[in-house]
């Protein structure tokens, strides 16, 4: 496989002549070894993700050696002295035990769940990374659903686990989950009932989550990152726009050997850092917390952050609830749980087919676009994240209005109000951000930079002297696309183009519109080396002359 | 898919003249010329390191750092031992650290050593479109077409319809079978404990949660004070637990509203339902000056002077009260079941308190 003179060495030759004797791996290790992989320091963002998901699997497998997951009643005698002779569950036991009795064990427990916070932020950069550079646009529309599923499996994940050790603070999340799923409309307390296996709490919650916790949902979790790794892997990275990065290429360095032993060094920080906050900072001390008894609460108690929205949502939120003949409505539970969730998936899972829907384009995009270019999309997201801020802010409005001094219900009537007018400011703050990005997009690749060079003219006056902006920064700029329009097919007799017909076709049109206002052209050329005034050098130009 | 691998060949055959600029130079820094390189690279996209033994040192060390870091782990393994508080807590320093330092080390190392000895790629792979060619589309589609003729499923209309009939009830049967992971609501949910007598025929005693200890009223003094409590014979009972807790207050009586209802109060205690109407969370707040209940959970405030009305927050419900009353020897004790369901609200609960008040009760 390599030059005439070298060869492979004889036991590598062995092993991998076995296997293309058996399976011809040698055709896709011949199109693949070398398989270019595109630099960006936000590609590595999903890779967090992944990373942090295998240190999960190690440290939970090492955790079912020891955890019972069982309710059933028993008394501490164990290591830890001010719970002794205290009743208590098997699992909240066997978790102490864990944190306690096993060496290495309350490592593996923090590691397990600083993992889990750092695999949802992940997920939740990474996600935001894709929106922000549509790079889940066609051909990646099917890896972007399955990245919403994987985060709605991690928050379901998430939740089971914390529930998991049964100390008061996961007793305190039980409940409130038990107190959204009972408040549905039908089929409420039937779905209680069969999750708790009766009343609430039961003994039958903990063994069910675990079975949920451990096999149903890291399996399922599984089976997607793969088809999320094998679908990357057949389309190929998309790339950020600079010189010589095209549609139809991928500029970057090969998977043998570069790609590769940098992956693994990027697993090896992860975990690396991921064992260095097991070690040094401390999460979810159940031993403090005792038991968990749905007659106590310990005050001030917080969700993983995950989980924050929710609780925001749940607080904001008047209250309201109806009685329809014999039968109630609890509209601030059922609101507050399922609205905003909805919404941002709902919204996630949506975007690419609204966005393709109203742009009307189909074709393949493989170079990302900068978030400046598709401010319509950019400003959406900054409201997205906004409302989602606002959201989880506010679950913990306790904490921030003693960190303040104002009054809880002062920053409850703050985050009422901030959760409908936030993402609208931020809707259009953004939106005056990213048009003020082009315009001096536009003004670099138009007029040049400059120089730092100051002339003096023969009649006295002082100017600078621009030069283009360097080849490479030109280049990145120019991977600007235009939005594409659907204004044009009006055939002779005045009739618009099928797309754009009636009424959903007249709402497509102005979303298009809408979409294509304030693009701001790029033009090139305005001489190479021009000359500016040095007082006020360059503001006087308007990027769309 | 099929993918050309020019560039390995591009690795081979030098394409660009030695000594003009690589494309690989770029590192934005607007509108700076950036000088020769002065590296002649050998292969297009390619271009090799300086040959320096430091980078290889560095490496070298922090591979020598993870090697000590894994052996003094496993030394800290068999020599700190578990079982204390304090003990734990130097087993997992010593574990952590070193697992934490063996892996940063080999990290650092590995990419000290792609970024300073392996070359600066600057490759470039050809995309293909991801559409296969309208010929095998064709082809497919008329493989598919011949396939389904064969096997008969677009003429045979009964076999397509039985196969459906068939496979219907076998998609419920998962359904079916979860049944069984609980029993029916029923009205459990409307009832708790404290409308039952003890097993001797007596009144229920109102039990002090923590201590086992039941009430006497007169010792239950200080106005102001709140107390958790939980039903007698049911201490330990979560199931109860999480829909009897109550909360007991003692007020003056001047100070009691009409929300409240004196009759169920003896000497201005007073008992409400500790579990929020909101999701459920113990009401385990209160605000002496206020006289005000609050959930910790998404701060639902009750006024405990007036049946426990919610003032602000979530809740949509005040917080059910407790009639009480004395036994023979003077201990407090529930004359009956809260009137309306206490916990968070379900579909079948309906406006139980207008059906309450309907009949002339309080709630
Ligand atoms: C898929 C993503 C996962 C997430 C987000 C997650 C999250 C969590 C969280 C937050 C806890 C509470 C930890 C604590 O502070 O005690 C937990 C507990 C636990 N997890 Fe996971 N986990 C995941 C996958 C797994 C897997 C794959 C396993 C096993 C193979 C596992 C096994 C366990 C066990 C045994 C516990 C209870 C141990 C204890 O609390 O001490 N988890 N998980
Ligand atoms: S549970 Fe009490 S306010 Fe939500």
């Amino acid at each position: 496989m390599s030059e005439p003179k070298q060869t492979v060495p004889k036991p590598i030759a062995g092993v991998s002549g076995y296997i293309d004797d058996r399976i011809g791996a040698g055709n896709f290790l011949k199109r693949n070894l070398r398989k270019i992989f595109p630099d960006h320091w936000s590609f590595l963002l999903g890779e967090i993700a992944l990373y942090s998901f295998i240190v999960i699997l190690l440290s939970g497998t090492f955790l079912t050696f020891f955890f019972k997951p069982s309710m059933a009643h028993t008394v501490y005698e164990g290591s830890y002295a001010p719970l002794r002779g205290i009743g208590m569950s098997e699992a909240y036991k066997s978790t102490l035990e864990i944190s306690f009795d096993v060496r290495g064990g309350l490592l593996m427990r923090q590691i397990h769940h600083w993992a889990a916070l750092l695999f949802v932020a992940g997920m939740m950069v990474h996600m935001l990374r894709v929106f922000f550079t549509g790079a889940f646009r066609k051909p990646r529309e099917i890896n972007w659903i399955i990245g919403v599923l994987l985060l709605t499996l991690a928050l379901a994940a998430g939740l089971t686990g914390y529930s998991l050790p049964d100390d008061l603070l996961s007793g305190a999340g039980l409940r409130i989950t038990e107190g959204v799923l009972i408040s549905l409309p039908l089929v409420g307390s039937y779905a209680t009932f069969l999750l708790f296996g009766g009343e609430y709490p039961g003994f039958d919650v903990i063994p069910r989550f675990y079975t949920l916790h451990v096999l149903l949902i890291p399996g399922i979790i599984l089976a997607l990152i793969t088809a999320h790794m094998i679908l990357m892997w057949v389309q190929k990275h998309t790339q950020m726009p600079g010189k010589g990065r095209t549609e139809k290429n991928v500029v970057g360095a090969p998977f043998y050997p570069a790609f590769m032993a940098k992956a693994g060094a990027y697993f090896l920080f992860t975990f690396g850092v991921l064992a260095g906050l097991g070690t040094f900072a401390q999460i979810n001390p159940v031993w403090l917390f005792g038991p968990y008894n749905p007659a106590d609460i310990s005050a001030g108690s917080q969700p993983d952050f995950y989980m924050g929205f929710l609780e925001g949502s749940l607080r904001l939120m008047p209250a309201w609830e109806i009685n329809i003949g014999s039968y109630t409505l609890p509209l601030s539970v059922i609101i507050p749980a399922l609205v905003p969730m909805g919404i941002i998936m709902t919204g996630l899972a949506l975007w690419p087919f609204l966005e393709q829907w109203v742009t009307g384009d189909k074709r393949e995009h493989h170079v990302c676009d900068r978030p400046r270019n598709a401010p319509v999309r950019t400003s959406v997201g900054f409201a997205g994240i906004t409302f989602y801020g606002v959201l989880w802010l506010l679950g913990s409005n306790d904490e921030l209005s003693v960190a303040f001094d104002v009054s809880l219900f002062a920053t409850t009537w703050f985050g009422r109000i901030a959760v409908i007018v936030g993402p609208i400011i931020a809707f259009l703050i953004s939106y005056r951000i990213c048009i003020g990005l082009q315009r001096k997009d536009a003004d670099v690749l138009g007029h040049g930079v400059e120089s730092g060079v100051i002339k003096r003219l023969p009649h006295g006056e002082f100017v600078e002297i621009h030069v283009p902006a360097r080849e490479d920064v030109a280049a990145h700029l120019r991977g600007k696309k235009e939005i594409p329009s659907l204004e044009a097919p009006v055939d002779e007799r005045g009739i618009p183009a099928p797309g754009v017909r009636g009424l959903i076709g007249k709402v497509r049109l102005t979303l298009n519109r809408a979409f294509r206002a304030d693009d701001i052209p790029l033009e090139e050329g305005h001489g190479h080396e021009e000359e500016h005034k040095a007082i006020g050098a360059g503001s006087g130009h308007k990027a769309d002359h | 898919m099929t993918e050309h691998d020019e560039n390995s060949a591009g690795w081979r055959s030098p394409k660009r003249v030695v000594g003009t600029p690589s494309p690989a130079e770029s590192r934005y820094t607007l509108g700076q010329a950036e000088p020769p390189s002065p590296k002649t690279p050998v292969i297009e996209g390619v271009e090799p390191r300086d040959e320096g033994k430091g980078a290889e040192r560095v490496v070298a060390l922090c591979f020598l750092i993870t090697f000590l870091a894994g052996i003094a782990f496993i030394v800290f393994y068999v020599m700190f031992q578990v079982g204390t508080i304090e003990k734990a807590q130097i087993s997992n320093l010593a574990l952590g650290g070193t697992l934490a330092l063996a892996l940063l080390a080999l990290a650092t190392g590995v990419t000290v050593w792609v970024r300073a000895i392996m070359p600066k790629y600057h490759l470039v792979q050809e995309r293909h479109p991801l559409v296969s060619d309208e010929a095998t589309r064709d082809e497919v589609g008329s493989t598919f077409l011949q396939g389904a003729a064969e096997s008969g499923i677009p003429k045979r209309r009964l076999l397509r319809r039985t196969l459906l009939l068939a496979v219907a009830p076998l998609g419920l049967l998962p359904l079916v079978l979860l049944k069984d992971l609980g029993p029916l609501p029923g009205t459990v949910l409307r009832h708790t404990v404290w409308g039952k007598k003890t097993k001797e025929g007596k009144e229920r005693r109102l039990i002090i949660e923590g201590t086992g200890n039941p009430i006497r009223a007169a010792n239950f003094n200080s106005p102001g004070g709140i107390l958790s409590v939980v039903p007698e014979g049911y201490e330990h009972d979560l199931n109860e637990l999480a829909k009897s807790t109550l909360i007991l207050i003692k007020f003056r009586p001047e100070e009691l509203k009409a929300g409240t209802n004196k009759n169920w109060t003896v000497d201005g205690i007073v008992a409400y339902s500790k579990i929020c109407t909101h999701v459920g969370c113990p009401t385990a707040l209160y605000e002496q000056t206020t006289h005000h209940i609050l959930c910790p959970c998404h701060q639902s405030t009750f006024d405990a002077t007036d049946g426990a009305r919610v003032i602000f927050g979530p809740a949509a419900r005040p917080l059910p009260q407790l009639p009480l009353g004395l036994d023979a020897e003077g201990y407090l004790v529930a004359k009956g079941d809260f009137p309306v369901p206490p916990g968070p609200s379900f579909w079948e609960r309906g406006d139980a308190e207008a059906e309450v008040r309907a009949k002339g009760g309080h709630a």
